[in-house]
C-alpha cells in the first residue's frame, strides 16, 4: 500500500511539474514580454518609458536570459510566495485572487458531493428495479445531462429562473454579504445558494455515475452469493446494501479521480454564466488583457489542486479496495 | 467516415427458389455484415445515425438551405422575434409569414414589433437569393426557400429572428453547422493520428515507451483542461485570419483530447498482440508495419471508429465553449459557440429568448454522435453475444 501511494505521490509531483511549465508557457506565448506591457500601460497613464529604463527592468527581471532561467526564476519567486504583479489591477497577483481560488475549490467540492449523494441512491434504485418507469427517468434525464454543456444547462436555468421567478439566480452571495468580511451568517447565506451551480456542474458526473453503479449492480445481483443471502432469509434492503452494492462501489469510487479535474475544468466557465466570484472569471480577464502573470499563477493553482484532489481520491480508493494493495506489492 | 465502408449495403437476401435460414446466413455473412446486422437492432444509433448525416448534409448545402446573407446585417432589424410560417390560407397551399412592423418604443427605447395579419409575405421555393458556390464548385443564386424578388428590405422572412445587428438567425445557423461540424472531424482526425500512434507504441512495444506514455497520458487527464485551452487560444495572435485561427484551435483542442482514443488502441494492441493470427504472421516473417496495418489494424477498425465517434461531441462541445468564451474562433467567423456568445447576457437573453436557439443543434449533434458511438461500439464486436 505505501509503495503505491508513494508511486502516486511521485506522479502528482511530475504532474505539478508539467503544470508549471505549460502555465510558464502560457505567460511566455504572447508576443512581447512583461515589460512591453508595461511600457504600453505607462504610455496610456503619459508617462514614457525610455530605452535605458527598459533594458534596465528587463535585467531586473531577468527578462534577458534564456528561457529555461527565467522559467527556473518564476519557480524561485513562486517559493518565495511571491507571483509577481498583475498588470491590469497593479497589485500584486495574490492579492487579485484573494479567496477566489477558496471559492472554487468550495463549489467544485459542493457539486462532487452532491454527485455522489444524487449518484450512488439513483444508482442502486435503477438496478434493483431495473426497466422500471423510474429507471426510465433516471436514464433519461443521465442522457440529457450527458449531453447538454454545463455552461449552455447554466444559461437555460438562469434564463427559466428569470423567467418564472423574476430574480437572477446566479451569484454565490446575497448582495449585502458580497463585500461583508466572513462570518457565519456569510457561510449561512452561501450554503444557500450553492446548490444550482453546485447541481449544473455536478449533473453530466451524476449522470455517468448513475450509470457505472446502476451497471455495476445489476452485474453484482445475479451472482450467487446474493442468491445465497437471499435463500437464508435476510431481509431485501439487507440482502443488497450489504453485500452487492459494497463490491460495486468500487469502481464507482475509481471514476472519482477523473471526475474532479473535469468539474474544476468545468467550473470556470460555468462560474462565467453565473457570475460566480471563483477564480473563472478572472482567468477569462487576465487572458483577455494579456495579464499574464495573473493568468498563469491561476492555470498553476488550478493544477495543482486538482493534483492534490486526484491524489487524495486515490489514496481513499486504495484505502476502500484491498485488491489495489495486493495488485502492486 | 461514421459508417463502416460496406455496410450500407442491404442485407444479402435468400436466393430465390431456395430458402436459406436465418442460421446459415450469420454464417457465410462477412464480418461488416454482422456489423450491420447488430448495428440496425439498435434502434437509437439508427435514428442517430440519420441525425448525423443530416447534419452533414446540411453542412455541404448550408448555402443552399440559408436565404440571407449571414453577414448582411441591418440595425432597422435588430433582435426581431421569429416569424412563424402559416401553411394555408383558407384551404388553399400557399405557405406565407406574416409581414412585422417595427418601432422604437419612446419609454424605453427598445425597437418593438408588431405583426401584421392583413399583411402576408409569400414563401417561395427554389427562390433567387445572394449568390454562393454549391459544394464550391456551381456558381447558383436558388435557395431552399426565400421570398420574391425585388421586394423591399421590409419584406422578408426571418424563420428564426434576428440577433443585435439585425443578421438572420436561421440563416446564421447553417452556417455556423458548417463550421461546428467540421472542427471537431478536422480536430478528432488529428487527435486519432496522435491517439493510434502513441496508443500503438505503447501497447505494441510495451516496456519503456509504454510505461512513459500511460504516465504521459496520466498526467494530462489530471489537469483540468478547460484554463489550459483557454490560455493557449488566448495566446493566439489578434491578426490571424480566420482559416488560421481555426487550425489553431483545433490543434489546441485535439493535443489534449487524444487520450481516451489512444487508450482504446492500446487496449486492443495489447489484446490482439498474443492472437494465433499475430503469432503465425510473425512467425512467417512479416515485417512489423505489415503485422501492424495489414494483421493488426484492420481486425480493430471498427473499434476505433467506435470511439472515433464518442469522441467527436467533445470536441464540438470544447470549440463551442471556448467561442462562447469569446477565445475561440472569433466574428466574422461564425460557429455554435460564436452565436450563443450573444447569448451569454441574461438581460438579452430574457427579452430575446431565440438567441438560445442555437443551443439546440449542439446538443442535438452531441445526443447523436453518442447513441451513433454506443450502437457502433456495440456493433464492432459482431461475434461477442
Amino acid at each position: 500500500m505505501l509503495t503505491y501511494i508513494g508511486r502516486r505521490i511521485v506522479l502528482a509531483i511530475f504532474t505539478v511539474w508539467a503544470v508549471s511549465v505549460l502555465a510558464f508557457a502560457i505567460i511566455q506565448l504572447p508576443p512581447g514580454d512583461y515589460i512591453t506591457s508595461y511600457i504600453a500601460q505607462m504610455a496610456v497613464t503619459g508617462s514614457i518609458v525610455s530605452e535605458q529604463e527598459a533594458e534596465n527592468l528587463r535585467i531586473q527581471y531577468g527578462l534577458d536570459q534564456p528561457v529555461y532561467v527565467q522559467y527556473l526564476k518564476w519557480m524561485a519567486m513562486i517559493s518565495r510566495g511571491d507571483f509577481g504583479m498583475s498588470m491590469e489591477w497593479r497589485r500584486p497577483v495574490t492579492e487579485v485572487i484573494g479567496d477566489r481560488l477558496l471559492l472554487t475549490v468550495v463549489v467544485s467540492f459542493a457539486a462532487l458531493l452532491l454527485t455522489w449523494i444524487l449518484a450512488l441512491p439513483i444508482g442502486i434504485y435503477s438496478a434493483v428495479r431495473q426497466y422500471s418507469f423510474g429507471d426510465y427517468v433516471f436514464t433519461f434525464v443521465g442522457f440529457i445531462g450527458l449531453a447538454v454543456p454545463n455552461f449552455l444547462l447554466a444559461l437555460v436555468i438562469l434564463y427559466l429562473g428569470f423567467v418564472l421567478f423574476g430574480a437572477n439566480i446566479g451569484g454565490l452571495f446575497s448582495p449585502e454579504y458580497q463585500e461583508a468580511p466572513w462570518s457565519l451568517a456569510k457561510g449561512w447565506d452561501l450554503l444557500k445558494h450553492l446548490p444550482i451551480p453546485a447541481l449544473i456542474l455536478g449533473l453530466a458526473g451524476t449522470a455517468q455515475q448513475i450509470r457505472i453503479m446502476r451497471a455495476n449492480l445489476l452485474d453484482e445481483q445475479r451472482k450467487p452469493y446474493v442468491v445465497t443471502a437471499r435463500a437464508k432469509g435476510l431481509p431485501e434492503f439487507r440482502v443488497i446494501l450489504k453485500y452487492p452494492v459494497r463490491v460495486a462501489l468500487n469502481p464507482f469510487a475509481s471514476t472519482i479521480g477523473y471526475l474532479f479535474p473535469y468539474i474544476v475544468s468545468g467550473s470556470i466557465i460555468v462560474s462565467l454564466v453565473l457570475s460566480l466570484p471563483t477564480v473563472g472569471p478572472l482567468l477569462l480577464k487576465a487572458l483577455i488583457a494579456q495579464d499574464m502573470f495573473l493568468a498563469g499563477t491561476i492555470v498553476l493553482m488550478l493544477g495543482v489542486m486538482t493534483v492534490i484532489g486526484t491524489l487524495i481520491s486515490d489514496i481513499i480508493l486504495v484505502w476502500i479496495d484491498p485488491r489495489i494493495r495486493l495488485e502492486d506489492t | 467516415m461514421a459508417e463502416p465502408p460496406r455496410s450500407l449495403a442491404p442485407a444479402p437476401s435468400p436466393a430465390p427458389g431456395r430458402t436459406v435460414s436465418a442460421e446459415e446466413r450469420i454464417f457465410v455473412a462477412s464480418q461488416w455484415q454482422l456489423m450491420w446486422w447488430r448495428f440496425r437492432k439498435h434502434r437509437l444509433a439508427m435514428v442517430s445515425g440519420v441525425v448525423t448525416i443530416g447534419f452533414y448534409l446540411t453542412v455541404l448545402a448550408a448555402d443552399f438551405l440559408a436565404y440571407a446573407d449571414p453577414h448582411a446585417s441591418e440595425a432597422q432589424r435588430s433582435l426581431m422575434p421569429p416569424q412563424p410560417i402559416h401553411w394555408f390560407e383558407g384551404w388553399r397551399f400557399r405557405p406565407h409569414v406574416y409581414g412585422v412592423k417595427g418601432y422604437r418604443d419612446p419609454t424605453t427605447f427598445r425597437r418593438v414589433y408588431q405583426t401584421d395579419p392583413t399583411h402576408k409575405i409569400p414563401i417561395r421555393f427554389l427562390a433567387r437569393g445572394f449568390e454562393y458556390k454549391f459544394l464550391g464548385l456551381m456558381a447558383m443564386n436558388r435557395h431552399l426557400i426565400g421570398v420574391d424578388e425585388g421586394l423591399d428590405a421590409a419584406q422578408t422572412i426571418f424563420l428564426l429572428g434576428t440577433d443585435l445587428q439585425g443578421r438572420d438567425l436561421w440563416s446564421r445557423l447553417m452556417y455556423a453547422t458548417r463550421i461546428s461540424m467540421t472542427i471537431g472531424l478536422v480536430g478528432v482526425t488529428l487527435s486519432l493520428f496522435l491517439g493510434v500512434l502513441l496508443g500503438g507504441i505503447s501497447g505494441f512495444y510495451g516496456g519503456v515507451a509504454d510505461t512513459l506514455i500511460q504516465r504521459l497520458i496520466e498526467v494530462l487527464r489530471s489537469i483540468p483542461t478547460i484554463p489550459l485551452w483557454m490560455g493557449l487560444a488566448a495566446a493566439l495572435p489578434r491578426d490571424w485570419s480566420i482559416l488560421q485561427i481555426y487550425f489553431a484551435i483545433t490543434i489546441i483542442i485535439s493535443l489534449l483530447g487524444w487520450t481516451e482514443l489512444a487508450r482504446v488502441v492500446r487496449g486492443r494492441f495489447l489484446a490482439l498482440r498474443e492472437e494465433d493470427f499475430v503469432i503465425s504472421a510473425r512467425l512467417v516473417g512479416c515485417s512489423e508495419m505489415r503485422i501492424i496495418f495489414v494483421h493488426m489494424v484492420p481486425s480493430f477498425m471498427s473499434h476505433i471508429i467506435a470511439a472515433t465517434t464518442l469522441a467527436l461531441p467533445a470536441m464540438i462541445i470544447s470549440e463551442t465553449a471556448l467561442s462562447f468564451l469569446g477565445l475561440g474562433l472569433r466574428p466574422p467567423a461564425i460557429s455554435w459557440g460564436v452565436l450563443l456568445q450573444q447569448a451569454q447576457n441574461i438581460q438579452t437573453v430574457a427579452i430575446s429568448p431565440w438567441l438560445m436557439l442555437a443551443a439546440l443543434p449542439v446538443i442535438v449533434a452531441v445526443l447523436a454522435f453518442n447513441f451513433l458511438g454506443d450502437g457502433l461500439r456495440d456493433a464492432a464486436d459482431p461475434y461477442g453475444h
